[in-house]
Protein backbone atom coordinates (compact mmCIF):
# COMPACT_ATOMS: atom_id res chain seq x y z
CA UNK A 1 0.00 0.00 0.00
CA UNK A 2 2.89 2.69 1.15
CA UNK A 3 4.91 1.08 -1.81
CA UNK A 4 1.62 2.74 -4.50
CA UNK A 5 1.62 5.87 -2.26
CA UNK A 6 5.35 6.72 -2.88
CA UNK A 7 5.15 5.52 -6.83
CA UNK A 8 2.46 7.97 -6.40
CA UNK A 9 4.73 10.36 -4.67
CA UNK A 10 8.00 10.18 -7.05
CA UNK A 11 5.69 10.64 -10.41
CA UNK A 12 4.38 13.50 -8.42
CA UNK A 13 7.71 14.92 -8.08
CA UNK A 14 8.41 14.34 -11.79
CA UNK A 15 5.61 15.92 -13.27
CA UNK A 16 6.17 19.42 -11.19
CA UNK A 17 9.85 19.45 -11.99
CA UNK A 18 9.10 18.58 -15.65
CA UNK A 19 6.50 21.43 -15.90
CA UNK A 20 8.65 24.08 -14.12
CA UNK A 21 12.14 23.32 -16.28
CA UNK A 22 9.78 23.81 -19.12
CA UNK A 23 8.97 26.65 -17.90
CA UNK A 24 12.76 27.72 -17.13
CA UNK A 25 13.57 26.86 -21.19
CA UNK A 26 11.18 29.08 -21.91
CA UNK A 27 12.17 31.98 -19.99
CA UNK A 28 15.91 31.51 -20.58
CA UNK A 29 15.73 30.82 -24.17
CA UNK A 30 16.04 34.09 -25.67
CA UNK A 31 18.69 34.93 -23.21
CA UNK A 32 20.90 32.01 -24.18
CA UNK A 33 20.37 33.06 -28.27
CA UNK A 34 21.70 36.62 -27.15
CA UNK A 35 24.88 35.05 -25.40
CA UNK A 36 25.20 32.36 -28.58
CA UNK A 37 24.81 35.23 -31.03
CA UNK A 38 27.30 37.69 -29.25
CA UNK A 39 30.06 34.97 -29.93
CA UNK A 40 29.60 33.62 -32.69
CA UNK A 41 32.22 34.41 -35.62
CA UNK A 42 31.24 36.69 -38.81
CA UNK A 43 30.94 33.62 -40.59
CA UNK A 44 29.23 32.14 -38.98
CA UNK A 45 25.83 34.51 -38.00
CA UNK A 46 23.81 32.92 -40.38
CA UNK A 47 24.28 28.92 -38.72
CA UNK A 48 21.24 27.28 -38.17
CA UNK A 49 22.98 25.59 -35.13
CA UNK A 50 20.80 25.86 -31.64
CA UNK A 51 24.59 25.35 -29.85
CA UNK A 52 25.11 28.08 -27.48
CA UNK A 53 28.89 28.19 -27.79
CA UNK A 54 29.36 28.18 -31.31
CA UNK A 55 32.19 26.70 -33.31
CA UNK A 56 34.88 29.00 -33.20
CA UNK A 57 33.56 31.21 -30.46
CA UNK A 58 34.98 34.72 -30.49
CA UNK A 59 34.62 38.01 -28.46
CA UNK A 60 35.36 39.98 -31.16
CA UNK A 61 31.76 41.40 -31.02
CA UNK A 62 32.83 42.81 -27.82
CA UNK A 63 35.82 44.21 -29.05
CA UNK A 64 33.83 46.35 -31.59
CA UNK A 65 31.28 47.57 -29.61
CA UNK A 66 34.28 49.28 -27.45
CA UNK A 67 36.36 50.33 -30.04
CA UNK A 68 34.79 50.71 -33.17
CA UNK A 69 30.93 51.44 -32.54
CA UNK A 70 30.23 54.37 -30.30
CA UNK A 71 29.07 52.34 -27.32
CA UNK A 72 30.96 53.92 -24.72
CA UNK A 73 29.01 57.16 -25.84
CA UNK A 74 25.56 55.73 -25.88
CA UNK A 75 26.65 54.51 -22.36
CA UNK A 76 27.53 58.45 -21.09
CA UNK A 77 24.08 59.80 -22.56
CA UNK A 78 22.07 57.15 -21.05
CA UNK A 79 23.88 57.24 -17.96
CA UNK A 80 23.80 61.03 -17.38
CA UNK A 81 19.94 60.48 -18.34
CA UNK A 82 19.34 57.92 -15.92
CA UNK A 83 21.16 59.19 -13.21
CA UNK A 84 19.75 62.61 -13.47
CA UNK A 85 16.12 60.94 -14.10
CA UNK A 86 16.63 58.87 -10.93
CA UNK A 87 17.68 62.07 -8.66
CA UNK A 88 14.90 64.24 -9.93
CA UNK A 89 12.47 61.86 -9.54
CA UNK A 90 13.71 60.39 -5.60
CA UNK A 91 14.01 63.99 -4.63
CA UNK A 92 10.70 65.43 -6.15
CA UNK A 93 8.60 61.94 -4.82
CA UNK A 94 10.07 61.77 -1.42
CA UNK A 95 8.91 64.82 -0.50
CA UNK A 96 5.76 65.01 -2.40
CA UNK A 97 5.13 61.24 -1.12
CA UNK A 98 5.57 62.54 2.47
CA UNK A 99 3.55 65.35 2.16
CA UNK A 100 0.51 63.57 0.45
CA UNK A 101 1.02 60.32 3.39
CA UNK A 102 0.96 62.82 6.15
CA UNK A 103 -1.21 66.25 5.66
CA UNK A 104 -5.20 66.37 5.28
CA UNK A 105 -5.37 69.09 2.91
CA UNK A 106 -8.29 69.83 0.20
CA UNK A 107 -7.91 68.38 -2.87
CA UNK A 108 -5.78 65.72 -1.21
CA UNK A 109 -8.10 62.89 -2.60
CA UNK A 110 -8.04 64.78 -5.90
CA UNK A 111 -4.63 64.54 -6.01
CA UNK A 112 -4.05 61.18 -5.59
CA UNK A 113 -6.86 59.84 -8.12
CA UNK A 114 -5.51 62.65 -11.05
CA UNK A 115 -1.70 60.98 -10.12
CA UNK A 116 -3.49 57.35 -10.67
CA UNK A 117 -5.05 58.31 -13.92
CA UNK A 118 -1.85 59.35 -15.09
CA UNK A 119 -0.97 55.93 -15.73
CA UNK A 120 -3.97 55.57 -18.04
CA UNK A 121 -2.52 58.04 -20.72
CA UNK A 122 -1.76 56.41 -23.38
CA UNK A 123 2.00 57.27 -24.34
CA UNK A 124 0.98 59.92 -27.43
CA UNK A 125 -1.16 61.32 -25.62
CA UNK A 126 1.27 63.22 -23.35
CA UNK A 127 4.46 62.54 -25.69
CA UNK A 128 2.75 64.21 -28.87
CA UNK A 129 2.15 67.73 -27.30
CA UNK A 130 5.24 67.61 -24.65
CA UNK A 131 7.42 67.28 -28.10
CA UNK A 132 5.34 70.17 -29.81
CA UNK A 133 6.02 72.21 -26.91
CA UNK A 134 9.34 71.30 -26.56
CA UNK A 135 10.20 72.20 -29.79
CA UNK A 136 8.52 75.47 -29.10
CA UNK A 137 11.07 75.90 -25.84
CA UNK A 138 14.03 74.33 -28.13
CA UNK A 139 14.58 71.65 -26.09
CA UNK A 140 13.92 69.05 -28.68
CA UNK A 141 17.18 67.11 -29.56
CA UNK A 142 18.89 67.69 -25.82
CA UNK A 143 19.42 65.37 -22.95
CA UNK A 144 17.01 67.85 -20.53
CA UNK A 145 14.24 67.41 -22.75
CA UNK A 146 14.39 63.56 -22.38
CA UNK A 147 15.12 63.89 -19.20
CA UNK A 148 11.98 65.89 -18.17
CA UNK A 149 9.69 63.31 -20.47
CA UNK A 150 11.56 60.70 -18.25
CA UNK A 151 10.69 62.67 -15.01
CA UNK A 152 6.99 62.91 -15.61
CA UNK A 153 6.83 59.27 -16.85
CA UNK A 154 8.42 57.90 -13.58
CA UNK A 155 7.13 60.35 -10.85
CA UNK A 156 3.12 59.23 -10.50
CA UNK A 157 4.27 55.85 -9.94
CA UNK A 158 7.62 56.92 -7.36
CA UNK A 159 4.81 59.30 -5.54
CA UNK A 160 2.55 56.35 -4.85
CA UNK A 161 5.10 54.11 -3.97
CA UNK A 162 6.46 56.54 -1.51
CA UNK A 163 3.29 57.56 -0.21
CA UNK A 164 2.35 53.85 0.63
CA UNK A 165 5.28 53.11 2.06
CA UNK A 166 5.07 56.26 4.82
CA UNK A 167 2.31 55.41 5.60
CA UNK A 168 3.62 52.17 7.10
CA UNK A 169 5.88 54.17 9.29
CA UNK A 170 4.21 54.84 12.92
CA UNK A 171 3.51 59.01 13.02
CA UNK A 172 4.67 58.70 16.67
CA UNK A 173 8.33 58.66 15.73
CA UNK A 174 7.90 61.87 14.06
CA UNK A 175 5.96 63.29 16.99
CA UNK A 176 8.42 62.27 19.46
CA UNK A 177 10.95 63.79 17.05
CA UNK A 178 8.93 67.31 17.31
CA UNK A 179 8.44 66.98 21.28
CA UNK A 180 12.32 66.45 21.40
CA UNK A 181 12.95 69.87 20.02
CA UNK A 182 13.22 69.14 15.87
CA UNK A 183 11.58 71.71 13.68
CA UNK A 184 9.72 69.32 11.03
CA UNK A 185 11.81 69.28 8.62
CA UNK A 186 14.38 68.33 10.88
CA UNK A 187 12.37 65.35 11.46
CA UNK A 188 11.50 64.13 8.76
CA UNK A 189 15.31 64.46 7.20
CA UNK A 190 16.93 62.43 10.79
CA UNK A 191 13.66 60.09 11.43
CA UNK A 192 11.35 59.02 8.44
CA UNK A 193 13.84 59.66 5.60
CA UNK A 194 16.84 57.05 7.11
CA UNK A 195 13.38 54.64 7.88
CA UNK A 196 12.33 54.93 4.59
CA UNK A 197 15.21 53.61 3.13
CA UNK A 198 13.84 50.46 0.96
CA UNK A 199 11.01 52.83 -0.63
CA UNK A 200 14.20 55.10 -1.62
CA UNK A 201 15.91 52.62 -3.33
CA UNK A 202 12.65 51.55 -5.28
CA UNK A 203 12.18 54.80 -6.35
CA UNK A 204 15.68 55.44 -7.48
CA UNK A 205 15.75 51.80 -9.38
CA UNK A 206 12.58 52.31 -11.06
CA UNK A 207 13.38 56.09 -12.11
CA UNK A 208 16.51 54.63 -13.20
CA UNK A 209 15.34 52.39 -15.34
CA UNK A 210 12.42 53.92 -16.81
CA UNK A 211 15.84 56.46 -18.32
CA UNK A 212 17.80 53.17 -18.90
CA UNK A 213 15.44 51.12 -20.70
CA UNK A 214 13.28 53.72 -22.75
CA UNK A 215 12.81 53.53 -26.18
CA UNK A 216 9.95 55.32 -28.06
CA UNK A 217 10.24 58.89 -26.52
CA UNK A 218 13.91 59.04 -27.32
CA UNK A 219 13.45 57.52 -30.74
CA UNK A 220 10.73 61.13 -31.09
CA UNK A 221 13.03 63.31 -29.16
CA UNK A 222 16.78 62.48 -30.12
CA UNK A 223 18.25 62.92 -33.49
CA UNK A 224 21.55 63.81 -33.34
CA UNK A 225 24.28 61.05 -33.21
CA UNK A 226 26.10 61.91 -30.49
CA UNK A 227 23.53 62.47 -27.91
CA UNK A 228 21.89 58.83 -28.74
CA UNK A 229 21.13 56.93 -26.11
CA UNK A 230 21.56 52.90 -25.58
CA UNK A 231 18.50 51.83 -26.60
CA UNK A 232 18.94 53.83 -29.64
CA UNK A 233 22.57 52.90 -30.19
CA UNK A 234 21.41 49.19 -30.05
CA UNK A 235 18.58 49.47 -32.93
CA UNK A 236 20.79 51.83 -35.29
CA UNK A 237 22.32 48.13 -35.64
CA UNK A 238 19.78 47.02 -37.30
CA UNK A 239 19.61 48.73 -40.78
CA UNK A 240 17.36 48.06 -44.16
CA UNK A 241 19.96 46.15 -45.74
CA UNK A 242 21.79 44.19 -42.85
CA UNK A 243 21.75 43.65 -39.29
CA UNK A 244 24.65 43.81 -37.13
CA UNK A 245 23.58 40.49 -35.02
CA UNK A 246 26.96 39.84 -32.93
CA UNK A 247 27.24 43.55 -31.88
CA UNK A 248 23.25 43.81 -31.12
CA UNK A 249 24.08 40.99 -28.78
CA UNK A 250 27.02 41.83 -27.44
CA UNK A 251 25.61 45.18 -26.68
CA UNK A 252 22.57 44.34 -25.28
CA UNK A 253 24.43 41.72 -22.84
CA UNK A 254 26.64 44.50 -21.66
CA UNK A 255 23.66 47.03 -21.42
CA UNK A 256 21.58 44.00 -19.19
CA UNK A 257 24.19 42.97 -16.97
CA UNK A 258 23.90 45.56 -14.73
CA UNK A 259 20.65 46.16 -14.57
CA UNK A 260 19.32 42.32 -14.17
CA UNK A 261 21.83 41.94 -11.55
CA UNK A 262 20.46 45.21 -9.65
CA UNK A 263 17.22 44.01 -10.10
CA UNK A 264 17.69 40.30 -8.27
CA UNK A 265 19.19 41.60 -5.46
CA UNK A 266 16.50 44.05 -4.75
CA UNK A 267 13.29 41.82 -5.87
CA UNK A 268 12.49 41.47 -2.44
CA UNK A 269 12.01 45.41 -2.05
CA UNK A 270 10.63 45.78 -5.58
CA UNK A 271 7.84 43.62 -4.70
CA UNK A 272 6.60 44.74 -1.37
CA UNK A 273 6.62 48.40 -2.71
CA UNK A 274 4.60 47.41 -5.56
CA UNK A 275 1.92 45.48 -3.64
CA UNK A 276 1.64 48.44 -0.93
CA UNK A 277 1.01 51.30 -3.37
CA UNK A 278 -1.42 49.30 -5.32
CA UNK A 279 -3.36 47.61 -2.67
CA UNK A 280 -3.60 50.44 -0.47
CA UNK A 281 -5.29 52.65 -3.83
CA UNK B 1 -1.30 74.10 17.34
CA UNK B 2 1.85 75.71 16.01
CA UNK B 3 3.61 73.40 15.32
CA UNK B 4 0.32 71.67 13.31
CA UNK B 5 0.93 74.62 11.35
CA UNK B 6 4.41 74.46 10.87
CA UNK B 7 3.72 70.60 9.45
CA UNK B 8 0.93 72.04 6.92
CA UNK B 9 3.68 74.48 5.63
CA UNK B 10 5.92 72.17 5.32
CA UNK B 11 3.83 69.73 3.86
CA UNK B 12 2.89 72.73 1.17
CA UNK B 13 6.54 73.34 0.51
CA UNK B 14 7.32 69.53 0.01
CA UNK B 15 4.24 69.13 -2.63
CA UNK B 16 5.13 71.84 -4.55
CA UNK B 17 7.81 70.80 -7.06
CA UNK B 18 6.13 67.59 -7.92
CA UNK B 19 2.52 69.76 -8.33
CA UNK B 20 4.69 71.90 -10.29
CA UNK B 21 5.99 68.89 -12.77
CA UNK B 22 3.15 67.57 -12.77
CA UNK B 23 0.79 70.44 -13.42
CA UNK B 24 3.72 71.12 -16.51
CA UNK B 25 4.61 68.35 -17.81
CA UNK B 26 1.73 66.66 -17.34
CA UNK B 27 -1.50 68.20 -16.77
CA UNK B 28 -0.91 71.11 -19.30
CA UNK B 29 0.19 68.86 -21.58
CA UNK B 30 -3.01 66.44 -21.30
CA UNK B 31 -5.28 70.01 -21.83
CA UNK B 32 -2.49 70.55 -24.79
CA UNK B 33 -3.44 67.31 -26.12
CA UNK B 34 -7.40 67.75 -26.07
CA UNK B 35 -6.76 71.18 -27.82
CA UNK B 36 -4.74 69.79 -30.89
CA UNK B 37 -7.30 67.09 -31.37
CA UNK B 38 -9.62 69.99 -31.88
CA UNK B 39 -7.27 71.45 -34.42
CA UNK B 40 -6.07 70.19 -38.30
CA UNK B 41 -2.65 70.29 -37.10
CA UNK B 42 -0.44 68.58 -39.07
CA UNK B 43 2.81 68.41 -41.53
CA UNK B 44 0.49 71.02 -44.10
CA UNK B 45 -0.84 73.20 -41.64
CA UNK B 46 2.05 73.10 -39.56
CA UNK B 47 2.29 77.01 -38.73
CA UNK B 48 -1.44 77.57 -38.84
CA UNK B 49 -3.05 75.25 -37.09
CA UNK B 50 -6.93 75.96 -37.29
CA UNK B 51 -9.87 74.63 -34.84
CA UNK B 52 -12.15 72.37 -36.81
CA UNK B 53 -13.87 70.72 -33.87
CA UNK B 54 -14.84 67.50 -33.68
CA UNK B 55 -14.07 66.37 -37.32
CA UNK B 56 -11.27 63.97 -36.25
CA UNK B 57 -13.47 62.16 -33.61
CA UNK B 58 -15.74 61.62 -36.42
CA UNK B 59 -13.06 60.92 -38.63
CA UNK B 60 -11.80 58.04 -36.54
CA UNK B 61 -15.14 56.45 -35.92
CA UNK B 62 -16.64 56.23 -39.79
CA UNK B 63 -13.07 54.59 -40.72
CA UNK B 64 -13.31 51.04 -41.19
CA UNK B 65 -9.51 50.43 -40.01
CA UNK B 66 -10.57 51.72 -36.55
CA UNK B 67 -13.01 49.01 -35.95
CA UNK B 68 -10.34 46.40 -36.74
CA UNK B 69 -7.55 48.10 -35.13
CA UNK B 70 -9.77 48.29 -31.73
CA UNK B 71 -10.95 44.23 -31.92
CA UNK B 72 -6.85 43.65 -32.48
CA UNK B 73 -6.29 45.42 -28.92
CA UNK B 74 -8.84 43.60 -26.68
CA UNK B 75 -7.72 40.60 -28.31
CA UNK B 76 -4.36 41.36 -27.42
CA UNK B 77 -5.18 42.83 -24.25
CA UNK B 78 -7.06 39.75 -23.14
CA UNK B 79 -4.96 36.53 -24.97
CA UNK B 80 -1.85 38.09 -23.41
CA UNK B 81 -3.86 38.76 -19.58
CA UNK B 82 -5.16 35.16 -19.38
CA UNK B 83 -1.69 33.80 -20.46
CA UNK B 84 0.03 35.94 -17.64
CA UNK B 85 -2.08 35.06 -14.90
CA UNK B 86 -2.06 31.35 -15.78
CA UNK B 87 1.22 31.32 -16.44
CA UNK B 88 2.32 33.13 -13.62
CA UNK B 89 -0.13 31.65 -11.19
CA UNK B 90 1.05 28.32 -11.92
CA UNK B 91 4.72 28.99 -11.55
CA UNK B 92 3.97 30.60 -8.36
CA UNK B 93 2.17 27.32 -7.22
CA UNK B 94 5.01 24.87 -8.36
CA UNK B 95 7.48 27.27 -6.97
CA UNK B 96 5.28 27.51 -3.61
CA UNK B 97 6.38 23.99 -2.75
CA UNK B 98 9.68 22.49 -1.40
CA UNK B 99 11.27 22.27 -4.05
CA UNK B 100 15.15 21.54 -4.38
CA UNK B 101 16.55 24.23 -6.27
CA UNK B 102 13.43 26.68 -5.59
CA UNK B 103 15.64 30.01 -5.37
CA UNK B 104 17.60 29.11 -8.56
CA UNK B 105 14.17 28.66 -10.59
CA UNK B 106 12.55 31.48 -9.00
CA UNK B 107 15.29 33.89 -10.16
CA UNK B 108 15.62 32.22 -13.73
CA UNK B 109 11.92 33.07 -14.25
CA UNK B 110 12.33 36.71 -12.92
CA UNK B 111 14.45 37.10 -16.17
CA UNK B 112 12.26 38.02 -18.66
CA UNK B 113 10.62 40.88 -16.36
CA UNK B 114 14.24 42.31 -15.42
CA UNK B 115 15.58 42.68 -18.78
CA UNK B 116 14.94 46.08 -20.35
CA UNK B 117 11.53 45.40 -22.64
CA UNK B 118 13.25 47.05 -25.97
CA UNK B 119 16.13 44.46 -26.20
CA UNK B 120 13.62 41.61 -25.01
CA UNK B 121 11.45 43.01 -27.97
CA UNK B 122 14.30 43.04 -30.66
CA UNK B 123 16.26 40.36 -29.77
CA UNK B 124 12.22 38.04 -30.53
CA UNK B 125 12.21 40.14 -33.82
CA UNK B 126 15.42 38.18 -34.75
CA UNK B 127 13.70 34.89 -33.60
CA UNK B 128 11.30 35.19 -35.67
CA UNK B 129 13.13 35.55 -38.73
CA UNK B 130 11.65 32.80 -40.89
CA UNK B 131 14.94 31.69 -42.47
CA UNK B 132 17.68 32.01 -39.29
CA UNK B 133 15.76 32.83 -36.91
CA UNK B 134 15.63 30.39 -33.63
CA UNK B 135 12.04 29.70 -33.73
CA UNK B 136 11.80 28.41 -37.06
CA UNK B 137 15.02 26.05 -36.85
CA UNK B 138 13.34 24.72 -33.33
CA UNK B 139 10.23 24.14 -34.74
CA UNK B 140 12.02 21.91 -37.65
CA UNK B 141 14.23 20.12 -35.58
CA UNK B 142 10.31 18.61 -34.05
CA UNK B 143 9.32 18.34 -37.14
CA UNK B 144 7.13 21.59 -37.82
CA UNK B 145 7.46 23.23 -41.00
CA UNK B 146 8.34 26.90 -41.60
CA UNK B 147 6.31 29.31 -39.91
CA UNK B 148 5.73 32.54 -41.92
CA UNK B 149 6.25 35.17 -39.39
CA UNK B 150 5.79 38.84 -40.54
CA UNK B 151 4.60 37.76 -43.88
CA UNK B 152 0.99 36.30 -42.62
CA UNK B 153 -1.13 39.23 -40.38
CA UNK B 154 -1.96 35.97 -38.18
CA UNK B 155 1.43 35.26 -37.63
CA UNK B 156 2.91 38.58 -37.58
CA UNK B 157 0.43 39.01 -34.71
CA UNK B 158 1.02 35.84 -32.78
CA UNK B 159 4.88 36.77 -33.12
CA UNK B 160 4.47 39.77 -30.77
CA UNK B 161 1.82 38.17 -28.72
CA UNK B 162 4.25 35.10 -27.60
CA UNK B 163 7.05 37.49 -26.88
CA UNK B 164 4.52 40.06 -24.79
CA UNK B 165 3.62 36.77 -22.58
CA UNK B 166 7.19 35.77 -22.21
CA UNK B 167 7.99 39.28 -20.86
CA UNK B 168 4.82 39.44 -18.92
CA UNK B 169 4.10 36.72 -17.04
CA UNK B 170 7.31 36.90 -14.14
CA UNK B 171 5.51 39.91 -12.49
CA UNK B 172 2.01 38.28 -11.89
CA UNK B 173 4.29 34.77 -10.52
CA UNK B 174 5.81 37.47 -8.11
CA UNK B 175 3.15 39.25 -6.90
CA UNK B 176 1.28 35.90 -6.51
CA UNK B 177 4.35 34.09 -4.48
CA UNK B 178 4.42 36.98 -1.98
CA UNK B 179 0.70 36.58 -1.61
CA UNK B 180 1.05 32.97 -1.63
CA UNK B 181 3.19 33.00 1.64
CA UNK B 182 0.86 34.83 3.42
CA UNK B 183 -2.01 32.27 3.68
CA UNK B 184 -2.06 30.04 7.00
CA UNK B 185 -1.45 26.93 6.20
CA UNK B 186 -4.18 25.88 8.93
CA UNK B 187 -6.91 26.74 5.88
CA UNK B 188 -5.52 24.01 4.02
CA UNK B 189 -5.07 21.75 7.14
CA UNK B 190 -9.17 22.69 7.95
CA UNK B 191 -9.64 21.67 4.22
CA UNK B 192 -8.17 18.50 4.11
CA UNK B 193 -9.68 17.17 7.54
CA UNK B 194 -13.12 18.61 5.35
CA UNK B 195 -12.29 15.92 2.56
CA UNK B 196 -11.57 18.65 0.32
CA UNK B 197 -9.34 18.09 -2.52
CA UNK B 198 -6.34 20.14 -4.41
CA UNK B 199 -8.78 21.58 -7.13
CA UNK B 200 -11.64 22.50 -4.49
CA UNK B 201 -9.23 24.05 -1.96
CA UNK B 202 -7.64 25.82 -5.29
CA UNK B 203 -10.60 27.16 -5.67
CA UNK B 204 -12.04 28.02 -2.42
CA UNK B 205 -9.13 28.66 -0.46
CA UNK B 206 -6.20 29.99 -3.00
CA UNK B 207 -7.81 31.89 -5.37
CA UNK B 208 -9.93 34.14 -3.09
CA UNK B 209 -7.14 34.87 -0.45
CA UNK B 210 -5.00 36.10 -3.80
CA UNK B 211 -7.59 37.94 -4.99
CA UNK B 212 -6.64 41.49 -3.04
CA UNK B 213 -3.21 41.40 -4.46
CA UNK B 214 -4.54 40.05 -7.87
CA UNK B 215 -6.98 42.26 -8.35
CA UNK B 216 -4.82 45.65 -8.73
CA UNK B 217 -2.53 43.69 -10.87
CA UNK B 218 -5.48 42.97 -12.76
CA UNK B 219 -6.23 46.24 -13.28
CA UNK B 220 -2.03 47.59 -13.61
CA UNK B 221 -1.48 44.58 -16.16
CA UNK B 222 -4.72 45.79 -18.77
CA UNK B 223 -3.70 49.35 -18.61
CA UNK B 224 0.37 48.62 -19.23
CA UNK B 225 -0.57 45.91 -22.09
CA UNK B 226 -3.03 47.82 -23.39
CA UNK B 227 -1.09 50.88 -23.66
CA UNK B 228 2.14 49.06 -24.79
CA UNK B 229 3.74 50.57 -27.52
CA UNK B 230 7.24 48.73 -27.29
CA UNK B 231 6.68 45.17 -28.39
CA UNK B 232 4.41 45.43 -31.60
CA UNK B 233 6.39 48.16 -32.56
CA UNK B 234 9.66 46.65 -32.17
CA UNK B 235 8.76 43.20 -32.99
CA UNK B 236 6.89 43.48 -36.38
CA UNK B 237 9.52 46.59 -37.16
CA UNK B 238 6.56 49.28 -36.52
CA UNK B 239 3.55 47.10 -37.76
CA UNK B 240 4.98 44.67 -40.26
CA UNK B 241 3.04 43.47 -42.67
CA UNK B 242 2.28 46.70 -44.20
CA UNK B 243 1.11 48.31 -40.98
CA UNK B 244 -1.50 45.19 -40.88
CA UNK B 245 -0.43 44.19 -37.07
CA UNK B 246 -1.11 47.64 -34.96
CA UNK B 247 -3.08 48.21 -31.82
CA UNK B 248 -4.12 51.42 -31.51
CA UNK B 249 -1.49 53.16 -29.75
CA UNK B 250 1.17 51.72 -32.29
CA UNK B 251 -1.43 52.89 -34.67
CA UNK B 252 -1.61 56.11 -33.13
CA UNK B 253 2.68 56.04 -32.88
CA UNK B 254 2.53 55.92 -36.20
CA UNK B 255 0.00 58.53 -37.00
CA UNK B 256 1.89 61.13 -35.43
CA UNK B 257 5.33 60.33 -35.34
CA UNK B 258 5.55 59.00 -39.06
CA UNK B 259 2.92 60.73 -41.17
CA UNK B 260 2.56 63.49 -38.52
CA UNK B 261 -1.29 63.40 -38.68
CA UNK B 262 -1.16 65.39 -35.20
CA UNK B 263 -4.63 66.36 -34.83
CA UNK B 264 -5.81 63.40 -35.44
CA UNK B 265 -3.16 61.48 -33.52
CA UNK B 266 -4.38 63.45 -30.47
CA UNK B 267 -8.11 62.84 -30.91
CA UNK B 268 -6.98 58.77 -31.22
CA UNK B 269 -5.39 59.51 -28.67
CA UNK B 270 -7.78 61.01 -26.23
CA UNK B 271 -10.39 58.02 -27.26
CA UNK B 272 -7.77 55.53 -25.91
CA UNK B 273 -7.59 57.34 -22.66
CA UNK B 274 -11.11 57.29 -22.06
CA UNK B 275 -11.50 53.32 -23.37
CA UNK B 276 -9.40 52.74 -19.92
CA UNK B 277 -10.89 54.74 -17.75
CA UNK B 278 -14.27 52.70 -19.06
CA UNK B 279 -12.02 49.83 -18.13
CA UNK B 280 -10.98 50.68 -15.12
CA UNK B 281 -14.33 51.99 -13.56
CA UNK B 282 -15.38 48.33 -14.78
CA UNK B 283 -13.00 46.37 -12.29
CA UNK B 284 -13.64 49.00 -9.72
CA UNK B 285 -17.67 48.31 -9.43
CA UNK B 286 -17.10 44.72 -10.36
CA UNK B 287 -14.43 44.69 -7.32
CA UNK B 288 -16.94 47.12 -5.29
CA UNK B 289 -20.16 44.72 -5.55
CA UNK B 290 -18.71 41.80 -4.65
CA UNK B 291 -17.28 43.18 -1.27
CA UNK B 292 -20.66 43.89 -0.80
Amino acid sequence: MSGGRLAGKIWNHVWVHALVWLLVLFAVFPILQIVSISLRPGDQLYSTSLNIIPDGATLDAYRIMFTEKPFLLWMRNSLVVSLGTALIGVALASLGGFALSRSRFTGRGAALQGILMTQMFPATMLLLPLYLLMRKLHLVDTLGGVMVAYVATALPFCIWTMKGYYDTIPVALNEAALIDGCTPFQAFVRVTLPLSTPALVITALFSFMTGWSEFMVARVMLASKELMTLPLGLESLFTTYQTEWANYAAGSLLVCVPVVFLFLVLNRYLVSGLTLGSVKG
Amino acid sequence: MSTERAQNRLAFWFLLPSALVLLGVVAYPFFFNVYISLTNWNMFHFRNPEIIGLTHYIRIFSESDFYRIFGKTIAWTAINLVFHFTLGLGAALLLNRKLPGRNLYRALLILPWAMPQYISALTWRGMFNAEYGAVNILLAKVGIGAVPWFTSEFWAFMAPVITNIWLGFPFIMVIALGGLQSIPRELYEAARIDGAGPVRQFFSITLPMLKPVLMPALVLGTIWTFNNLNVIWLVTDQGLPADKTHILVTYVYKAAFVYYRYGYAAAFSVFIFLVLVVIVRGYDRVAREEAY
